[in-house]
């Protein structure tokens, strides 16, 4: 019964609208408008240019008013030597951009209302001009040169070669979850292979390799305030992407090429946590790469510890073998060597440890 | 005997010619297997709006999910039946929706019913030819075409899905069915629809590059070619050179799929099992895709460019500002759209030195853009102008092209891309730039040569009110995604609940979503004034805008041929709009200059 009636007062309001649409369009040919060009009507005319003007300033107004609303929200709280960079170079461009925006704004709007139709007038014939249009070609041009130079100078900066004494990390994304390794004392990650992988050794780590065998796999990432950190990323089935906002962080995880991203965080969670004012506050790790079913749900905890703290951490965590001691016996059983034969990816794995 | 008998019927039947043709179609000739440019342009439209419909039907479903994520969906069971689970969207559903949205809009509405439409409606009309140089292959370029999207539209329809790895599809999700379901069969289908697409795409290209270069009548020189042609003329060149490579990419992810290659597989363990595939690279399919993907969104936005600057300059009664300064940027932008592609790639894992040479080439495209956008206002200055529908929407796509436009400075930096990167700050540059203003230069184009289409105008007062509801929620829905961009939130998420990071603006989302339902009802608006004029609207005049161009030189409803005469003979530029002197403020291109003794400039004295 009530669709019923939703449905007839639908149908009524668009009978309603068509009467009116209807009326006007005779009232229309009855004042004669409608003999007249099209656009050279005066309520028309006057009616559009207005909502231009009106436009220009209301929507400007909300413009700023809901950007000012917003913009502790929009902020993300920054917590990466890089991001710093990122950020003022992000806001410097904004106000270049933001200038270009208002002065092009006003001036399409404001011709658009000056401008608009009137019978005792003529449009000033102008073709061309070429020192204007010289003129603003290199404005642009100098603008660009200088924003490309800036941007060049951060890009190769974040992009650079990680320092030796880099804490490394391998994060690998696989459908829908985050692993990580850390390369436990000796500093070096162990060997690993895709082949390899089972329930257990998730990230198919060759546990023949020496260096495989004090590698730790803790459940969330702590990395130590001040200290560079370089990330090795990979992933198992599809491209995934690393994504660490407070950091100013991302890079695609890609089967079968390793790649890597090296910051330097600037604030421990606890410092984090008194800034924001949230005693819950925690550092993320998203996927920004739609790999499936599970894209939004790849949650993955990051802890800044001061450099004792973690420290202290490191220590604590128990190598992946001694928690498993079962996978010893199969690494030795099977060598890694005879399933990667089998399975025919050997040589790829190799040149993905020697790019790690 | 017979050769005299021939050369009398020759003569006899000359000067009806066009006429016969006309009375000897039958239904299936005159309006389904046509191949006269304007029914095929129609065609083009015609399937090109009913895409539109059903692609922003998919957008208000995501942004339904998106704007009250904790609502329950049962009310839309009727339409969606097992996509809605417990009253929630799938999330697989969900990335179906916007992987359908995204090639839809893009491919079948922005590139098939945009330079579809009005490169085979104008091109023949505006250079003063009877029709395409083929009109078979131009027939053929609307009904491969039409398959296609009957391929995409049957996928929207199967038990797995349609294709779910976003409009990219990049492998290897979109290369295992095991990842997701949309990479079963809708994958398939999505392959063999684009497959078919580009075919027609190639079809068209071909046609209208020729017919440019081969058709045009006496007296038009490149150089006094509206602007739309030109734009046409480049955009069917990126289309020629770029599709093919996009082929490429498909094909070789078929085989993936299909064969057991691996071009873009390696080192894979899923659904429990480790795959053979090894040697392949997914960053391969991504270089080849965007090697097409981004001359596309200049393929979308170039016919725009051009119907935008000849509605602008009719409607402001003034010459083009800077007409070859146009043709050059349109050139520049056609160049340069072939070596920015990476920028889509800054974190792929891509060598960081490609990357700044990517940037410097991307930022460089900044400037034949910013010339166009200081020109279309600088012939706004000191106009006369009238507000017709098609201006308002002209106008529109100015102000969005500038702001959707200069965002893109931010993100072609790729060190600001580092934290942008597929976030909804991309997602508002992209709606803004090649989206809504491509929509607005193809309502604009609508509103404008529908009395040449139909011999009708559309309703004025409709068109504003169609205009500024579009407009607004335009605005009103992509203007705040810029602060969910900046906050980071990421891309194709089914909900943002999870994360701390990303846990407020939910106001805003319902609000986008509210502007977004908003915008998308208004379009029907424009649906009813589009019906309703073809059979009842105001009849038009040979040339109700004033305008130069030679298309307003036909009768009011062209036939087969064009022109029941001899094709016109061109003198001038297009743009001869107020110039002094002359009696009226237009002067059409098929006027001697020998007959506009009393305006003529002092160099084109030479030509009376």
């Amino acid at each position: 019964m009530i669709s019923f009636a939703i449905g007839l007062s639908v149908v009524l309001l668009l009978t309603i609208l068509f009467l009116l649409f209807r009326i006007g369009t005779l009232v229309s040919i009855f004042r004669g408008s409608s003999q007249r060009a099209v656009g050279t009507t005066k309520t028309s005319n006057k009616i559009n240019s207005t909502l231009l003007l009106l436009f220009l300033l209301v929507g400007g107004a909300a413009f700023a008013w809901s950007f000012a609303d917003s913009w502790q929200e929009m902020n993300q709280p920054l917590a990466s030597v890089h991001g710093d960079w990122t950020d003022s170079l992000f806001w410097t461009t904004m106000i270049i951009i933001g200038v270009v925006f208002v002065i092009t704004q006003i001036l399409l709007f404001w011709y658009s209302y000056k401008y608009k139709h009137q019978d005792d007038k003529k449009a000033y014939y102008y073709p061309h001009n070429n020192k204007l249009e010289i003129v603003w070609t290199m404005i642009p041009a100098v603008v660009m040169a200088l924003l490309v130079f800036a941007g060049w100078k951060t890009w190769t900066k974040i992009t650079s070669a990680s320092p030796e004494d880099a804490v490394v990390i391998e994060v690998m994304g696989k459908q829908f979850s985050w692993m990580v390794r850390y390369p436990g004392p000796d500093g070096v990650l162990g060997d690993a292979k895709i082949p390899l992988v089972d329930a257990t050794n998730q990230m198919g780590v060759d546990f023949s390799d020496q260096y495989a065998l004090d590698d730790f796999m803790p459940r969330e990432i702590h990395v130590p305030k001040g200290k560079p950190v370089l990330l090795k990323i990979r992933a198992q089935d599809v491209i995934h992407s690393v994504f660490m906002p407070h950091f100013r962080l991302k890079m695609d995880a890609v089967p079968g090429m390793p790649t890597k991203f090296w910051f330097v965080p600037t604030k421990t969670t606890y410092e984090m946590q008194n800034e924001t004012g949230n005693p819950d506050f925690k550092y993320e790790l998203a996927c920004a790469e739609v790999c499936g079913r599970g894209h939004f749900a790849m949650r993955f905890i990051i802890v800044v510890d001061e450099p004792e703290d973690y420290e202290a951490w490191v220590a604590e965590q128990v190598p992946f073998v001694e928690e498993h001691p079962e996978i010893l016996t199969k690494a030795e059983t099977t060598p890694a060597k005879e399933l990667v034969a089998k399975n025919g990816s050997g040589d790829k794995a190799e040149e993905v440890k020697t790019a790690l | 005997m017979s050769s005299t008998d021939i050369s009398i019927n020759q003569d006899v039947h000359h000067p009806h010619e066009e006429h016969d043709h006309h009375h000897d179609q039958n239904f299936f000739e005159k309006y389904i297997f046509s191949q006269d440019h304007k029914v095929i342009g129609k065609q083009f439209l015609i399937t090109g709006i009913a895409w539109a419909f059903i692609g922003g039907f998919l957008s208000i479903l995501f942004r339904l999910q998106l704007g009250w994520p904790e609502a329950t969906f049962t009310f839309l069971e009727p339409i969606l039946g097992g996509w809605i689970v417990n009253g929630k969207l799938n999330p697989e559903f969900y990335l179906a929706l916007v992987t359908m949205h995204g090639t839809i809009m893009v491919f079948f509405v922005l590139t098939a019913g945009l330079s579809g439409t009005f490169a085979n409606f104008l091109i023949p009309l505006q250079i003063g030819a009877r029709d395409m140089a083929s009109g078979f292959m131009n027939m053929l370029s609307y009904w491969i075409f039409f398959l296609s999207s009957i391929v995409l539209f049957v996928s929207l329809f199967l038990e797995s899905g349609p294709a779910a790895g976003g409009w990219t599809v990049y492998p290897p999700l979109s290369a295992l069915p095991q990842a997701i379901e949309g990479s079963k069969g809708g994958m398939t289908m999505w392959l063999i629809s684009m497959a078919l697409f580009i075919v027609s795409q190639l079809l068209g290209g071909v046609n209208y590059i020729t017919t440019v270069i081969n058709l045009r009548t006496k007296g038009m020189s490149m150089t006094k070619l509206p602007l739309t042609v030109w734009a046409f003329f480049l955009t069917a060149i990126l289309g020629l050179l770029a599709f093919p490579v996009l082929f490429s990419a498909a094909l070789l992810l078929i085989f993936d799929r299909s064969f057991g290659t691996s071009f873009y597989l390696s080192d894979i363990f899923i659904g429990g099992a480790a795959l053979s595939n090894t040697g392949g690279s997914p960053i391969l399919f991504q270089h080849l895709f965007w090697f097409l993907g981004h001359p596309e969104v200049y393929i979308v936005i170039m016919p725009a460019f051009g119907i935008v600057s000849e509605v602008i300059t009719t409607n402001a009664r003034k010459p083009i500002f800077g007409y070859r300064a146009m043709i050059g940027s349109l050139i520049g932008i056609s160049v340069l759209s072939f070596v920015v592609w990476a920028h889509h790639m800054f974190v792929s894992g891509m060598n960081p030195f490609l990357g700044s040479v990517f940037m410097f080439l991307t930022l460089i495209i900044a400037v034949p853009s910013a010339v166009k956008v200081f020109n279309w206002i600088a012939t706004l200055w000191r106009g006369n102008i009238r507000f017709t529908a098609a201006m308002m929407f002209a106008i529109g796509f100015v102000s969005l092209f500038i702001s959707g436009g200069l965002t893109g400075i931010i993100l072609g930096n790729s060190a600001l891309d580092i934290y942008l990167h597929d976030t909804y700050f991309v997602v508002a540059h992209f709606h803004l730039v090649m989206g809504a203003a491509a929509f607005f230069g193809m309502f604009a184009g609508v509103y404008h040569w529908f009395p040449k289409m139909f011999g009708r105008l559309m309703d004025e007062k409709l068109g504003y009110v169609h205009f500024w509801l579009t407009f607004v929620s335009v605005y009103l829905v992509f203007m705040p995604m810029h602060y969910l961009g900046i906050a980071g939130f990421p891309r194709r998420y089914y909900a943002w609940t999870g994360f701390e990071t990303f846990n407020f603006f939910t106001d805003m989302n319902t609000f986008i979503s509210i502007a977004a339902i908003l915008g998308f009802t208004a379009q029907f608006i424009f649906l009813f004034n589009f019906i309703y004029s073809i059979f009842r609207g105001r009849r038009s005049t040979a040339n109700p805008w004033h305008s130069n161009t030679l298309e307003w030189t036909t009768p009011v409803l062209p036939g087969h041929g064009n022109w029941p005469g001899p094709l016109p003979t061109v003198y001038r530029w297009p743009y001869d709009y107020s110039k002094p002197g002359a009696a009226e403020d237009y002067i059409p291109q098929t006027v001697p200059f020998s007959q506009t003794q009393s305006s003529n400039l002092p160099q084109e004295r030479d030509l009376e």
